[in-house]
């Protein structure tokens, strides 16, 4: 058991970043919110998975919408909260624990402004290892743990509880409701029993996502090389380094799909992404694929750079690093691999 | 004819320009603290030096000035003359959880606000109301803000930069109560980003009661070198802003000055595409111009630790200039003399060897006393220029985006430090009138039009859509004084919204036209009405 206080925030959420590969959200804004619920209401404790009470009530607490959407229209701060209660009333019970979704982007600083305000301890871990676009891509799907009920709250105090028939449903549901309510909306959902967290999450993923950017920020004011610390922690492999000469932007299905190219080290490479980095291809041949983590990083300070800002003449380096080896299984694969994102080719496994 | 000044921290320089676009003459003169005095300094200078006919400028023959000003970001780094600050936000109940400067260093901070109100309104990313705005709310605000005897007001709204009603309808509610106080819109200053938008409109805000009285200086010291021709300030993308304008929006030359020299940079040595090198006292600015314009920067930008929303300039800055010191080993920076140079530098009879110093010792310049510097190794100094030129080259290395030939212009005082170009860059101009390169790129500066906001793109509408927000952008242009067949448009930046169905898209466009010299008095009342809202002068 330790405590999260304001010091440790900007390091998390600066490797909250790095592993969201290049989606999830800028972590700016949950930095404010997480520095500012632990100012008003003090550090948040957290607890390992082996310290959590088997029969302990775990709540995922999270946020849906448009990354845009949360730069402009900042929440109320209620919303975590809100969508707690709700889901606390039809389970009848209270939560114990809070625990991230995700550790990818934002919502990695969402559910510790939530355990900063209702005191409650979060677990150490999270249900992705990374950042995913969809509400059903979580490990605790693969081993049967239902996301419904899941509550949704808006800022203006409204919540909804959905109970769907399968994840997928409840995604779509849960996204017509953000759509709704303006698109941004906070989620509560996809409960866990203490003992349920050895198989549902990846473990000590806060812990790394703090390791990753205090590393990031000591190696850049010593005039290190960040990226390569990054790399090293991440145990990843440097697929290139250079300039982003070209990026392609196009809607498609509901999504931001784009390409950026980037040239140097003598070689092409080409990012897919659609809210996250999808594939890379160097010289045509294809080098890493979702589900592991494909990071951008800005080659001269190891600041992750999202998808959405990209642009032309950043210089930047591309890693790729494993990731949580349950995503291989054909189950996993069949919720996060190639394939599912319209790619006619398998999980490439990394390798130097 | 038209006259460009730039006022730098420590350099006024000036640019006259014929009627054919001609540099007739240039001149610097020292800033002085004052700011009328160095400027009227100015003027006097490039006046009385000999024009086209060899003989002295009429002052009645300028048809405009444009002046470039770094006053502004200094006084934010410095915290010094900022008024405090009524920031009232519309929003809730969203919004609630950051409050208005959460962002900001605490010093700053400090000074600055006089205030933070959280009211009713704002819309959602499609225009619905979040909540209606709340006049009874605003009126017991505008009491709040009269009890603490606060004189200027920041108003900022959700998502503003689609739908300004909400921030203009406050801002008449909060007049009418309190009368004669300065108004600051966040949809007229800043994009999409609430807190980077706001704290842009907070700074404003700051800067307004100064912003008067440095347009008033500037006035006074046109006036007093006998010009009666209207005068404009630059604006961070190189564009221009009336006067009434410059009075109500001084957060928007924080930019000017990078932007100033790479734009004179362009003009001058005719390129468009090309990267730039401006060496001043005590740094080197490198950026690249795409069309004729400065590459922009990714991401937010900071001024004085806080975070706006501008795009400004992507520039590298690398502590070289004229006036940095050399090392026993021939290393050079960053540590300057600055605007000693003139006092310090050997070839001016002082003892410090400056990067000017080994210029001139390598034969290389003609400033000063050649006979201070004769003690100097000529070969010393050789590898001191060279070790210069090798540190300049691998800088616009870095900001070039592709293996194809960039030419490279040089500009600025000390550009007299690279005199054998860079190595690797076999293009090296280094144009007539380089040293005023800013106070030209003032003189040419055009003036603009733009368009940011998130549209709902419907299947098979886009190009429709595009064309719509095209259309407004180069008719902004024309409202604000561009001439109409002159306006063209110079970036289109499109971004789907992410995790978001339903084909929200956000569209910036920026157009920009030649300033229409016959209709002057015309754009100032034009762009008075585009605001939509008093001016409070």
């Amino acid at each position: 058991m330790r405590e999260i206080g304001i010091e440790q925030l900007a390091d998390i959420a600066r490797g909250a970043g790095i592993l969201g590969t290049g989606g999830g959200g800028d972590p700016y804004v949950g930095l404010l919110l997480a520095r500012e619920a632990v100012r008003r209401h003090g550090p948040v404790t957290v607890v390992d998975i082996d310290e959590v009470p088997a029969d302990a009530t775990v709540v995922p607490i999270s946020s849906m919408g448009a990354p845009t959407v949360l730069l402009e229209k900042l929440p109320s701060g209620r919303e975590e909260i809100n969508a707690l209660r709700a889901l606390e009333a039809v389970l009848g019970r209270p939560a114990t624990h809070l625990v991230p979704i995700e550790i990818g982007g934002v919502n990695s600083m969402i559910p510790l402004a939530a355990a900063a305000q209702t005191g409650l301890p979060i677990v150490d871990g999270d249900a992705m290892g990374r950042a995913f676009p969809e509400a059903q891509m979580v490990l605790p799907g693969l081993i049967g743990v239902s996301n419904s009920p899941m509550a949704l709250a808006d800022d203006k105090g409204n919540t909804i509880v959905v109970r769907a028939v399968d994840n997928t449903e409840a995604e779509r549901i849960a996204r017509a409701v953000c759509v709704e309510r303006g698109c941004q909306i906070s989620c509560a959902d996809t409960v866990l029993r203490g003992d349920q967290l050895r198989d549902g999450l990846v473990p000590a993923t806060l812990t790394l996502a703090e390791n990753l950017g205090r590393v990031v920020r000591e190696a850049h004011a010593a005039h290190r090389d960040p990226v390569a610390e990054a790399r090293e922690l991440l145990g990843g492999v440097h697929l290139s380094a250079g300039k982003v000469v070209d990026v392609e932007r196009r809607t498609e299905g509901g999504f931001a799909r784009g390409r950026a190219r980037l040239e140097g080290e003598g070689a092409v490479l080409e990012l897919d992404f659609q809210n996250e980095h999808l594939l890379a291809r160097r010289d045509g041949r294809v080098v890493a694929t979702t589900p592991d983590l494909i990071c951008v990083l800005d080659t001269e300070t190891g600041e992750p750079v999202t998808t959405e800002g990209l642009r032309y003449g950043l210089r930047v380096t591309v890693l790729a690093a494993p990731c949580d080896p349950r995503w291989l299984s054909p189950a996993g694969l069949a919720l996060t691999g190639p394939r599912y994102f319209g790619y006619d080719l398998d999980h490439h496994p990394l390798s130097g | 004819m038209r006259i460009g000044i730039d006022v730098g921290g420590t350099n006024t320089d000036a640019a006259l320009l014929g009627d054919d676009n001609r540099v007739v003459a240039g001149t610097k003169s020292p800033t002085t603290a004052d700011v009328t005095s160095g400027v009227a300094a100015a003027v006097a200078a490039l006046l009385a030096a000999p024009g086209a006919d060899g003989r002295p400028t009429d002052p009645a023959a300028v048809d405009a000035v444009m002046i470039g000003t770094t006053h502004f970001l200094n006084a934010l780094i410095e915290g010094e003359r900022l008024a405090e600050v009524a920031a009232v936000r519309l929003g809730l109940p969203a919004t609630e959880a950051l409050p208005p400067m959460v962002d900001w260093p605490e010093r700053l901070r400090d000074v600055i606000r006089g205030g933070t109100w959280l009211c009713h309104g704002g819309r959602e990313y499609d225009g619905r109301m979040i909540s209606p705005l709340d006049p009874a709310e605003l009126r017991r605000v505008a009491a709040d803000i009269r009890a603490r005897g606060l004189r200027s007001i920041a108003i900022s709204s959700v998502f503003s930069p689609a739908a300004a009603e909400d921030e203009i309808r406050a801002a008449e509610i909060l007049t009418a109560e309190l009368g004669d106080v300065h108004v600051s819109l966040s949809h007229e200053i800043g994009r999409v980003g609430l807190l980077a938008r706001e704290n842009a409109t907070i700074v404003n805000a700051s800067l307004r009661e100064l912003a008067e009285h440095i347009v008033d200086a500037f006035g006074a010291a046109l006036t007093g070198a006998g010009i009666t021709a209207p005068f404009f300030i630059s604006q961070n993308d190189g564009t221009l802003m009336d006067i009434a304008h410059a009075r109500r929006y001084p957060v928007a030359t924080f930019a000017s000055g990078p932007t100033n020299s790479m734009r004179g940079a362009a003009f001058l040595s005719g390129l468009t595409d090309c990267a730039v090198v401006d060496v001043g006292g005590t740094t080197a600015d490198v950026g690249i111009l795409v069309g004729g314009f400065p590459r922009e920067a990714a991401g937010e930008s900071e001024a004085a630790g806080v975070r706006t929303n501008f795009r400004i300039p992507d520039v590298l800055s690398l502590g070289i200039g004229g006036g940095s010191l050399v090392a026993a080993d021939g290393e050079v920076g960053p540590r300057s003399v600055g605007y000693r140079l003139t006092e310090q530098a050997l070839v001016f009879g002082g003892d410090t060897l400056t990067a000017t110093d080994l210029a001139v010792a390598a034969g290389a310049a003609d400033i000063g006393d050649k006979g201070a510097v004769a003690e100097v190794d000529r070969a010393f100094a050789e590898r001191g220029l060279a070790r210069i030129a090798e540190r300049l080259a691998e800088t616009v290395d870095r900001m070039r985006t592709s293996a194809a030939p960039l030419p490279v212009v040089a500009v600025g005082g000390g550009s007299v430090l690279i005199p054998g170009g860079l190595p690797g860059f076999p293009d090296v101009r280094r144009p007539a009138h380089f040293d005023v390169a800013n106070a030209v790129g003032a003189a040419i500066a055009q003036v603009g039009g733009e368009v940011d906001r998130v549209h709902k793109v419907p299947e098979g509408k886009r190009d429709q859509v595009l064309a719509g927000a095209r259309a407004e952008a180069i008719r902004r242009a024309e409202d604000s004084g561009a001439r109409p067949g002159t306006v063209r448009v110079v970036d289109v930046e499109e971004v789907p919204l992410a995790y978001l169905p339903g084909g929200a898209t956000r569209i910036r466009i920026k157009a920009v036209g030649d300033l229409d010299l016959d209709r002057l008095g015309a754009a100032s009342t034009g762009s008075d009405e585009k605001n939509g809202f008093p001016t409070h002068a």
